[in-house]
């Protein structure tokens, strides 16, 4: 009977809803989804904020993984109890910037308090996928990161390969595959984690061929997929043909392939570049990082791939005060410093959001004392930014990519072909758009 | 008759032992235990050599610590275990004790009553028996959320309190109660109420047991609604932890993983095997 | 079934059966009611804007060849759960019936394995076929036999249908053991007398005496593998890999809160309620008995 009475106390204690005390300091209230260390590293990033200024008090809960936290951030506004902030998974913008007056997107919060924020400060790469066409910043970018190129280089080693020269492009690829199968030199020569983000989404940015139709989405809701075009297809055909030769081997979806890359079993391992931190952690292989190779007969010099990540969005909620807002707009200013952006990306495996963050964290010889650790930046920062390397604008994105995982499965267990994968995966896929348009538009 | 399960009965084996009994019984034992022992005996393991495949069947005595480790510090991504498991306990309780007065009092009501409607309140009631909670979750998420109760305790337990069977069982034991019972409390003078406390609840005493083992192993074992209802990991049921842990971005921490299962296990099983006798009893009431 | 003695009043009864019946409006008669009214609509998940479609959700749902096999892949799961789970508890509670030494201690660990919960019936067999870590599957893997429920379909589909009948067994064994136990001796005996052997007997006479035990239990048994299996695939393969093994609640639960697809979702749950209604009203109808959770 205690305990229930403790509990319940307690519950009632959470239940009560957060909003900003107007007694002393305007507060302000985040839900992330940063566990363990990167919690650690919000923790930091909110006391430091907390302790710089006596007007506003930043309060960080961690509310679960990304999914949980927009979830969470729905019910709460369902509830008239949305949080100030929310870190909301790039595969959500779509969702959020048609969550209409849900939300007050950054362009907006900068008009309304005048806190003198400066997208161009961010790097194209970054703030490209969270503004809208025509430039205007929706969600402030925080926590990004790339796709990258891991590889073995015990296993190159051992395959005859020259661990100091990664494969460039995909024929490189092909034949460094075939090496280590050769000479048996990884259990998995290559393999891939978010084969829909990587081999996909990443493909399409670095060889400037649109994703989907209304520059990916960023011009209109009734965009319709492209990924069952000559290259994406050609693309998908050779992974599924290594698959057959045992060169390449499809390990799951999403981060289920990650326990290979650390443990050493996959000789080429494409992942996230935050995926830095445990392999400094945990890998006891010698290991290399590079660049994502690319086709030179689709594109002479690939372009910028694309971000992965969250961005923080600004809730609306009924009774929230100017003051509330501009005390959110001066954190985001505050996180976007370049001392603050450069010990976060410093500090966790993301990428600098900003330049200056990314100058200071070279002046201050952090790349020479971590060489490859600015390789994901340069990636992200090279070639000039099109239509098809901002990013994704898609509704309901989430569904889409398990569509295209179960289409690729597919193919991958012999059912069907690649071309017979993509079309199916547009088919459907242009459906969840078509249904997204519509519960939109009402 | 149910009690004949547990009896043990004295048995003079005149003839050959039943060795097919035996065996078919002994593998069965063993196709339950194997997968419990396999999580006792991995927890005292070292997770790397888990990952790596090396799963043994022994267990370690010096890795005994996983357990204080896990219960004080959870794992990456989890809160500790002690805490998940007094959500748990805390939400079984709530839950079986919820259920339990509120059915008795409906049953007690509906059967001991003529009063105007009682047939339609009664059918409200039993309607609910056709509804399991996965078929309402996303409205009742959406109810929820309108009211605020979003990850609060409240909202975790309440949903799941109102449910039919505990009524229909106390009015099945209500409707057989003898008449001369109630004839003899109403001489004594004794009122509804207290006829409901003094003879009701002592005489569907063994009822009540069998329904709290029922409902508290329900109630612990709640995943769909705890995961949609609790974002907070504050409000992480051991249940919800054990999953997460598997879910973690990084390397599974697989020993904190069965530990955590082993001490997910081990109060409902507690409270099984030592209410086996009314529980049994119990679950199998409708034979009658 | 009424009572003869009975007190008057109608006040205290009206009070005392309020809360239920407020908690049954509140979380029982409205969301259903929401359920319905949403399954009609098609809304963007913050509420903000929502639009009547008529029966466009259902239409859609019973045209998406998706949907279908939806369907098609839950019957196939809970008829093999079903048949898997009873079976096996059918087969233990027969030689947990024999007079032998220690059937006592053998019925009371055939019977604890009732209060693990689906999820983590899910956990342990994942330490038993796991490709990376599971015993078993580490062991199929090294011997040729290429396992991985992470890419295979119907390994995953497999393996779900395991876990959950595994965690099934023991409640059918309590019930199927009650029931043999509520033969009479005298029958029993006479049948041996008559120099029945034992499959023999068992095929003509325990098994038809024992069929309004096993009707009551393949209904719970199909209830249960269509529902309560939601933890035990959730925490296994989240209905992957693919779609092979997302049953229809597992799709409601992903339409609803993934993809916040709520008209979509809305309309499967009413589906499903539909469904239940119906197994519910057999199982009162031709066994008057109910499910004890």
């Amino acid at each position: 009977m205690n305990r229930r009475t403790l509990l319940a106390s307690v519950a009632a204690l959470a239940a009560a809803p957060a909003v900003g005390r107007a007694a002393e300091k305007t507060k302000i209230v985040w839900w992330h989804a940063m566990t363990a260390s990167l919690g650690e590293q919000v923790n930091h990033l909110v006391d430091a904020f907390n302790q710089s200024q006596d007007a506003i008090e930043v309060q960080a809960i961690y509310k679960g993984g990304y999914a949980d936290v927009l979830t969470a951030t729905i019910a709460a506004f369902r509830a008239g109890q949305a949080p100030h902030l929310a870190q909301i998974f790039e595969v959500g913008t779509g969702s959020m910037l048609a969550a209409g007056k849900a939300t007050k997107q950054v362009w907006e919060l900068i008009q309304e308090t005048g806190v003198a924020i400066d997208p161009q400060e961010y790097i194209a790469a970054v703030r490209g996928y969270y503004s809208l066409a025509d430039g205007r910043l929706a969600s402030m970018p925080f926590n990004s990161s790339t796709a990258v190129m891991w590889y073995s280089k015990d296993a190159f080693h051992k395959a005859g390969l020259d661990p100091e020269k990664p494969p460039v492009t995909w024929s490189d690829v092909v034949q460094a595959a075939q090496a280590i199968k050769a000479k048996n030199a990884a259990e998995i020569p290559v393999t891939t984690s978010w084969l829909s983000w990587i081999q996909l989404e990443q493909y399409s940015a670095l060889h400037n061929i649109p994703f989907a139709s209304k520059a990916d989405g960023f011009e209109g809701l009734d965009a319709e997929l492209e990924i069952n075009s000559a290259p994406h297809v050609k693309h998908m055909q050779r992974l599924l043909d290594m698959s057959k030769d045992g060169t390449f081997k499809y390990t799951g979806r999403d981060n289920q392939p990650d326990q290979l890359l650390v443990s050493g079993k996959s000789g080429i391992h494409f992942n996230s570049s935050g995926a830095r931190g445990d392999m400094i952690q945990s890998a006891k292989f010698d290991w290399g990082e590079a660049f994502l190779p690319y086709d030179p007969d689709l594109i002479k010099e690939p372009l910028n791939s694309i971000i992965g990540g969250a961005s923080l969005w600004t809730m609306t909620t009924p009774g929230r005060t100017a003051e509330e807002y501009k005390a959110v707009a001066k954190f985001l200013l505050f996180i976007g410093k370049p001392d603050n952006d450069a010990y976060w990306h410093q500090h966790t495996g993301y990428v600098p959001v900003t330049l200056a963050g990314f100058d200071l964290s070279e002046k201050q010889g952090f790349y020479d004392k971590n060489p490859g650790a600015d390789l994901p930046v340069l990636q992200l920062m090279r070639g000039k930014v099109t239509s098809n390397s901002k990013g994704l604008r898609l509704g309901r994105l989430v569904e889409i990519r398990n569509i295209i995982y179960e289409e690729m499965e597919k193919a991958f267990q012999g059912g069907q072909t690649a071309q017979q994968a993509m079309d199916s995966a547009v088919a459907r896929g242009n459906k969840v758009l078509r249904d997204f348009e519509k519960s939109v538009k009402t | 008759m149910s009690e004949a399960i547990l009896r043990a009965e004295a048995v003079t084996p005149a003839q050959r032992p039943d060795w097919l009994a035996h065996a078919v019984l002994g593998l069965g034992v063993l196709l339950f235990a194997l997968p419990v022992w396999l999580v006792l005996a991995g927890a005292t393991q070292d997770s790397g050599e888990i990952t790596r495949g090396e799963l043994s069947l022994l267990p370690r005595l010096d890795g005994l610590a996983i357990y204080a480790r896990v219960l004080t510090h959870g794992t990456m991504g989890t809160e500790p275990v002690w805490h998940m498991l007094l959500v748990s306990g805390g939400m079984a309780l709530a839950i079986a004790g919820g259920k339990i007065v509120i059915s008795i009092l409906s049953a007690y009501a509906v059967v001991f009553f003529r009063f105007p409607l009682r047939r339609t309140a009664f059918w409200l009631i039993f309607i609910t028996l056709m509804l399991p909670v996965e078929v309402r979750i996303i409205p009742t998420y959406a109810v929820m959320s309108d009211f605020g109760l979003i990850n609060s305790f409240t909202g975790l337990t309440v949903p799941l309190i109102a449910s039919a069977t505990a009524t229909l069982l106390f009015r099945q034991v209500f409707i057989a109660i003898p008449d001369e019972l109630v004839e003899a409390a109403r001489m004594d003078g004794a009122g509804p109420l207290r006829f409901l406390r003094d003879i009701l609840i002592p005489v569907s005493a063994a009822n009540i047991a069998a329904l709290f083992v029922i409902l508290f192993v329900y109630g612990w074992n709640q995943y769909l609604w705890p995961l949609l209802v609790a974002t907070d990991p504050g409000l992480d049921t051991i249940v919800i932890g054990i999953v997460k842990m598997i879910g973690v971005e990084t390397q599974t921490d697989w020993s904190a993983v069965m530990a955590t299962a082993v001490l997910a296990l081990l109060p409902p099983v507690l409270v099984v095997a030592l209410m086996q006798r009314w529980f049994v009893a119990g679950m199998t009431e409708g034979e009658k | 079934m009424e009572r003869r003695t009975l007190f008057d009043g109608w006040f205290l009864p009206a009070l005392l059966v309020l809360p239920q019946l407020l908690l049954t409006g509140f979380f029982f008669l409205w969301p259903a009611g929401e359920a319905i009214w949403w399954s009609l609509t098609r809304q963007d998940p913050f509420g903000l804007a929502s639009v009547f479609v008529g029966l466009e959700n259902f239409s859609e749902l019973f045209a998406d060849p998706l949907y279908i096999d939806s369907i098609v892949r839950t019957a196939v799961f809970c008829a093999a759960v079903s048949l898997l789970s009873m079976s096996l508890a059918l087969l233990l509670a027969v030689f947990a019936d024999h007079e032998i030494r220690g059937r006592a201690f053998y019925r009371t660990l055939l019977i604890w394995p009732y209060a693990i919960a689906p999820a983590v019936s899910a956990v342990l067999w994942l330490f038993i076929l796991n490709p990376q870590v599971g015993l078993l599957g580490r062991w199929l893997n090294a011997h040729g036999i290429p396992w991985d429920y992470h890419i295979n379909g119907g390994q995953a589909l497999l393996m779900v249908i395991l876990a959950s009948a595994w965690k099934q067994v023991s409640y059918n064994f309590i019930f199927f053991l009650a029931g043999l136990q509520s033969i009479p001796r005298a029958v029993t005996e006479a049948a041996r007398m008559d120099g029945a052997k034992g499959w023999h007997r068992f095929r003509t006479m325990t098994f038809p005496l024992l069929a309004p035990t096993t009707f009551f239990l393949l209904v719970v048994n199909l209830v249960y593998a269509a529902f309560d299996t939601f933890g035990t695939i959730y925490a296994l393969t989240q209905g992957g890999p693919g779609k092979a093994t997302e049953t229809l609640v597992i799709k409601v639960y992903r339409d609803g809160v993934v993809n916040l697809d709520l008209g979509s979702s809305s309309a499967q749950s009413v589906v499903l309620m539909v469904g239940v209604i119906a197994l519910t009203a057999i199982q009162f109808r031709f066994i008057g008995r109910r499910t004890a959770t």
